[in-house]
């Protein structure tokens, strides 16, 4: 089973429930598919294995056998190859990787480079398989970075992934096919519009979802009230409380620095599996 | 024209409640939310909507039943894995490449643009302001932060605004190098945590990536003091000049509830005092 854990708005504690949620599991995987700020090995403090330098195809143009013919420009779509005169120029950082110019070009000129976008990390702490990726700064393009995680991924293992915030590409790649995406949100004006925009996104996937409302004496009710008429489960409720902010602060997960909620988060799992088979049946 | 540029790398730690009280300290500035995934300006600012665009970018294969032989080469093409077995096209997956449509020989695939958002002209009561939403799922929010900066710096330049203040997106990806490029400089507004001295450090290699000038501030300073400490010295040491920190401050969401800027909800918060302080420096660095 592969939970995911999304938000919408960042900062509401993706990563704290993320963390805490694979601590209080049996035998997990947690994936920190947030490669642009990837934040749970600050939590976890894994003992990692060498990194994977991750790439991605990009054209490279044999320029003798050329002819300048410009078919290569015609088929990219992304404007990461075209002739000037008589040249023939490509953009790797723009390029998708689709292999259009390489399977149209009729010289045969065009052989696979590669471009690196990040590096894949693996390791291991307190019993709990970890993985996550750091997108190469400069690098625009999360979602290849985040296949690659997922594909680290034993589909017979029990996963936590940590999604980046936003509701686009990378949201997508990150949660697409899981079995469950638990919704952290705070019940706030920000809080509910991206939560709004983060369930339209669960709905397009067809995922069954439910909600953790953090900090939730902080705001108003309004989160709740959605909530109810969306039938979105509450899974659990965390006021505000300095001390957690703090020990968050320091990169202490919550079920190690207050034990007492490791309870709540096994009952949490226990939750979420009993609403996955809810769904299936 | 100058243009700031708010940004964090981590997520939720206070960049549109630091744009919105900016908004207020500023001369007549023009105000534009760059987060087109999940904006959230517009629920402080309250813009009376002037215009509305759409905004198109990018195509989706989808292909013809009728016309299709079923020879499979669009299958055998695709990188993407977008193409069922039965030659439906996953608009999810599709990467708009085209190599479908360009190899299909019976004509049977269609290519065409998305309509993948919105972007607005608005009023608020600080100036005008540009926004913009990206369709739910939808690629190409570059794109589209692109086109809000340059539909604001437009703005500025034709009414001789002094600024434009910019609410970016969090992370260090495609929408964060579409907002930063070329800006006259970026507030990277942090928080006291592993996680936010993690994702700063990321994002201020980011703007040098770019050659764009970074300063920083740091929000709910007092949460971990020594954290904070850690970061003023970081800075120091990168050349990056700090220009304020602020306390914890419950005003600070209170005034979100609210719908207000911070100077609105209560002008004698303590929140306050520091928020000018960072505007005056802010003034002397990008000004």
């Amino acid at each position: 089973m592969i939970i995911s854990v999304a938000s919408g708005k960042g900062g509401t504690g993706k990563t704290t429930m993320a963390t805490s949620l694979a601590l209080s599991i049996d035998r997990a995987r947690l994936a920190d598919c947030d490669v642009e700020a990837p934040n749970s090995h600050l939590f976890l403090r894994p003992v990692f294995e060498p990194d994977d330098t991750i790439t991605m195809p990009v054209p490279q143009v044999d320029e003798d056998e050329c002819t300048l013919c410009g078919e290569c420009a015609v088929i990219c779509q992304f404007n990461a190859i075209v002739t000037i005169a008589d040249t023939v120029m490509t953009f790797p950082e723009l390029c998708h990787g689709c292999g259009g110019c390489q399977a149209a070009c009729p010289a045969g000129a065009i052989e696979e480079g590669r471009r690196t976008i990040g590096t894949i990390q693996h390791g291991r702490c307190n019993g709990l398989d970890f993985v996550h990726g750091r997108i190469r700064i400069g690098e625009a393009m999360a979602p290849p970075l985040i296949r690659q995680i997922r594909s680290r991924i034993n589909p017979d293992e029990t996963a936590v992934i940590d999604a980046p915030p936003g509701t686009s590409c990378p949201v997508i790649a990150a949660i697409k096919d899981t079995d469950f995406v638990v919704l952290v949100t705070e019940p706030t004006p920000f809080g509910l519009n991206d939560l709004k925009l983060a369930v339209e996104t669960v709905k397009i996937l067809k995922i069954p979802s439910g909600l953790i409302i953090n900090r939730s004496d902080i705001g108003d009710n309004k989160v709740a009230e959605y909530a109810a008429m969306e039938k979105i489960p509450i899974l659990m409720e965390i006021p505000y409380n300095r001390q957690i902010a703090e020990a968050y602060s320091r990169g202490e997960p919550v079920v190690e620095a207050f034990p007492e909620w490791r309870e709540r988060f096994e009952k949490l799992y226990a939750d979420i599996c009993n609403l996955v088979a809810g769904s299936k049946s | 024209m100058k243009e700031l540029v708010v940004i964090s790398g981590k997520g939720g730690s206070g960049k549109t409640s630091m744009v919105a009280a900016l908004s207020q300290l500023a001369n007549n500035p023009v105000l534009c939310d760059a987060d087109v995934d999940a904006a959230d300006l517009h629920l402080i600012l309250s813009p009376n909507l002037k215009e509305s665009h759409e905004f198109t970018a990018g195509h989706t294969a989808s292909i013809d039943l009728e016309k299709c032989t079923r020879c499979g080469k669009c299958i055998e093409l695709c990188r993407f894995d977008a193409i069922s077995p039965d030659f439906v096209v996953d608009p999810l997956e599709c990467e708009g490449c085209g190599v479908c449509y360009y190899f299909c020989e019976e004509g049977a695939v269609a290519f065409p643009e998305n309509l993948s958002g919105h972007w607005y002209m608005s009023d608020c009561r600080f100036g005008p302001m540009v926004h913009a939403k990206l369709g739910i799922a939808e690629e190409n929010s570059g794109k589209l932060v692109t086109v809000v900066r340059k539909e604001a710096a437009k703005i500025a330049e034709s009414n001789g605004h002094e600024m434009v203040i910019t609410d970016g997106p969090p992370g260090v990806g495609c929408p964060v190098i579409a907002a930063i490029g070329g800006a006259s400089g970026v507030l990277i507004v942090t928080e006291p945590s592993l996680s936010g001295r993690h994702d700063m450090e990321r994002v201020l290699e980011l703007a040098r990536h770019f050659s764009v000038p970074a300063l920083l501030c740091i929000n709910k300073y007092d949460l971990n003091e020594s954290i904070s400490e850690g970061i003023r010295k970081f800075a120091e040491q990168h050349n990056v000049p700090c220009v304020g920190q602020v306390p914890f401050d419950p005003a600070m969401t209170k005034s979100m509830v609210q719908a207000q800027t911070l100077f609105e909800y209560d002008p004698n918060a303590p929140a306050c005092t520091a928020v000018r302080e960072i505007w005056a420096r802010l003034r002397e660095e990008v000004v």
